[in-house]
């Protein structure tokens, strides 16, 4: 299948670590000269710029967090002057203010080519026709790929999230072949073309580009089933760049190729911030090494994964990672099963309209773990019949059975009955004392 | 010709019946006739009740889920014999029933039912022809 950038896709290992120590030192250099945050805390961590002299000494450098980016709310870590900056991006703030991103022209230039590529490795290309059911707006997801398509010479259609009857009837009509969102949307689309009707089958696609939420091989193996197509995992977050980071190449669907000629990406263990050997499990860091308006050095996404360094029959010479499982602040160890919370999300996303309050809870009894999914009882869910209620409660379960392999007790819960907080929902409630 | 229930998602706890039914007293709605399906974790409310607008606004205030359902509400005759006047006809015209719960009628002797059918049309037919008194919402508010 064609690469879209093969000199510098397939360019040996050594050719590409030369490139990588060279943009990485001009990056430190500007940074530390440009942007207040990274002058001080390289100078905390007693290390200069010149003592950058091969790539292993990146590990000498801190880390920058989420924190460090809110400390700096909304311009604060921007290295270049606003009149250069051409766009802003910004994340949803979960957890209060959000954080804020901005991208030179280079920069925008540089996302389109990286999207370009993620595209051309899910095996889409020119003749194509692109349905991108990522939102459009602050969010990374639908512009990235909106640009990423048209560089690719591909027809893009806009059609963003939502008005989901709509997407099936321009499906039918427009016969897009690559279709774009994040999995738990376009599992739902999928059962309101059901509704309608409307049988993938019969439709055009060939290859699915799914991402933005960690997903599971059990919901790829739906994906493909329901949707008869090829799906392929694209990771990005906005402050490394946004969707475009790795991509999974459609030959192998296994990892996701780090785009190495502009990110460096390292595994570290979580809790002692040690840099992990590739194969070993642990969070993924980023160092950006073309950016311009916002790069980021050793930038902790508190996404799990791990790193494979073996050759791909893609020909593809970039480093894969292995499909995050999740995130470290959430994941949870149930009898030895990890589990996110973000797969419970995801299965009750799955299946209704809007996501219900949830809440877990996790104890111990006998021994042996037990996990309780609480959920909120809404005007979309409820019934006045009691058998329909009990057969949504076992269904849940049954879905979480079958995509966590771990089983829970599923009890729906008057609505309000799970706490509110002022920040960051409480989805975990542990009780065990291990 | 069909009456409305209203329905509500309570948790299967310590006073929370209680609590649900002193909402309506301070709204000063009067309860008609209810039941009550449960599992061991939560039960579903049912109320027949002369007033829904203002159970419901009263009920949503307090945070509840409150759903509305057709019900029929059937005059049954108070003597051995007389719910199956109502059933027999029904079940042998295939209109089953999903739940039904009764009340006594203040104005005479026999029994109000409140049935919910699988197909609400067809048991209004056969009732109307069998001379089978179906009671509306507005004669059940002003009961």
């Amino acid at each position: 299948m064609p690469i879209f950038d093969i000199d510098f896709e397939t360019m040996p290992r050594e050719g590409l670590e030369a490139i990588q120590l060279r943009r990485l030192q001009t990056t430190i250099h500007r940074v530390y000269a440009t942007v207040p945050f990274y002058k001080k805390s390289f100078d905390a961590a007693g290390i200069s710029p010149k003592d950058i002299q091969t790539l292993d000494d990146l590990k000498h450098l801190p880390f920058t967090t989420k924190q460090d980016l809110r400390d700096n709310y909304p311009y604060g870590m921007f290295a270049v002057p606003m009149e250069q900056v051409v766009r802003i991006h910004a994340s949803s703030g979960t957890t209060g203010k959000p954080t804020v991103v901005g991208y030179t022209r280079r920069d925008v230039n540089t996302w389109a080519d990286l999207m370009a590529r993620s595209l051309s490795a899910a095996g889409a290309g020119s003749g194509d026709i692109i349905h991108n059911a990522f939102g459009y707006g602050l969010f990374t997801g639908g512009l990235g790929a909106h640009y990423g398509a048209e560089r690719l010479g591909a027809s893009v259609i806009p059609v963003s999230g939502g008005n989901t009857k709509r997407q099936i009837t321009i499906m039918k009509d427009f016969k897009p072949t690559i279709l774009c969102g994040t999995p738990s949307y376009i599992l739902h689309l999928a059962e309101v073309a059901d509704e309608m009707g409307v049988d993938f089958k019969d439709l055009s696609f060939t290859s699915g580009i799914f991402g933005a939420e960690p997903w599971t091989e059990n919901m790829r193996a739906e994906l493909e089933a329901k949707l008869h197509l090829k799906a392929v995992d694209i990771y990005g977050l906005s402050e490394i760049i946004g969707p475009g980071v790795s991509i999974e190449c459609k030959e192998e669907q296994n990892g996701l190729h780090v785009f190495e000629d502009h990110f460096i990406v390292e595994i570290i263990d979580p809790d002692t911030g040690k840099k992990l050997p590739p194969g070993a499990e642990g969070e993924l860091v980023f160092t950006s090494i073309t950016k311009e308006a916002f790069p980021v050095i050793r930038y902790r996404t508190r996404d799990i994964s791990s790193l494979n360094p073996t050759p791909c029959t893609c020909g593809r010479t970039h480093i894969r990672m292995t499909k995050p499982a999740g995130r470290t602040d959430d994941m949870l160890i149930i009898r030895g099963v990890n589990v996110f919370p973000s797969q419970i999300e995801s299965v009750l996303m799955d299946t209704r309209e809007t996501l219900p309050h949830y809440q877990l809870e996790v104890d111990r009894k006998d021994n042996l773990d037990t996990l309780t999914v609480k959920v909120e009882i809404n005007e979309g869910l409820f019934s006045d019949d009691i058998k329909s209620l009990q057969t949504m409660e076992n269904q849940i379960a049954r879905d979480i059975k079958e995509t966590l392999g771990v089983s829970a007790r599923v009890m729906l819960v008057e609505p309000k009955a799970i706490q509110r907080s002022q920040g960051k929902a409480v989805r975990v409630i542990d009780k065990r004392t291990l | 010709m069909l009456a409305e229930q209203i329905s509500i998602f309570i948790e299967n706890k310590e006073g929370r019946l209680a609590e649900v039914t002193a909402i309506l007293r301070d709204a000063d709605v009067n309860i008609r006739a209810l039941s009550l399906a449960d599992t061991t974790d939560f039960g579903v409310l049912r109320l027949i009740v002369n007033n829904n607008d203002k159970a419901e606004a009263a009920l949503r205030k307090e945070g509840f889920t409150v759903g509305r359902t057709k019900v029929l509400a059937v005059e049954v005759t108070d003597e051995p014999g007389g719910l199956n006047k109502v059933l027999d006809p029904l079940w042998m015209q295939n209109v089953n029933v999903e739940y039904m719960y009764a009340f006594a009628n203040p104005q005479c002797k026999n029994a109000i039912m409140v049935f919910r059918f699988d197909d609400h049309k067809k048991a209004l037919e056969i009732l109307e022809e069998r001379q089978i008194r179906v009671i509306s919402a507005e004669e059940i508010s002003s009961l």
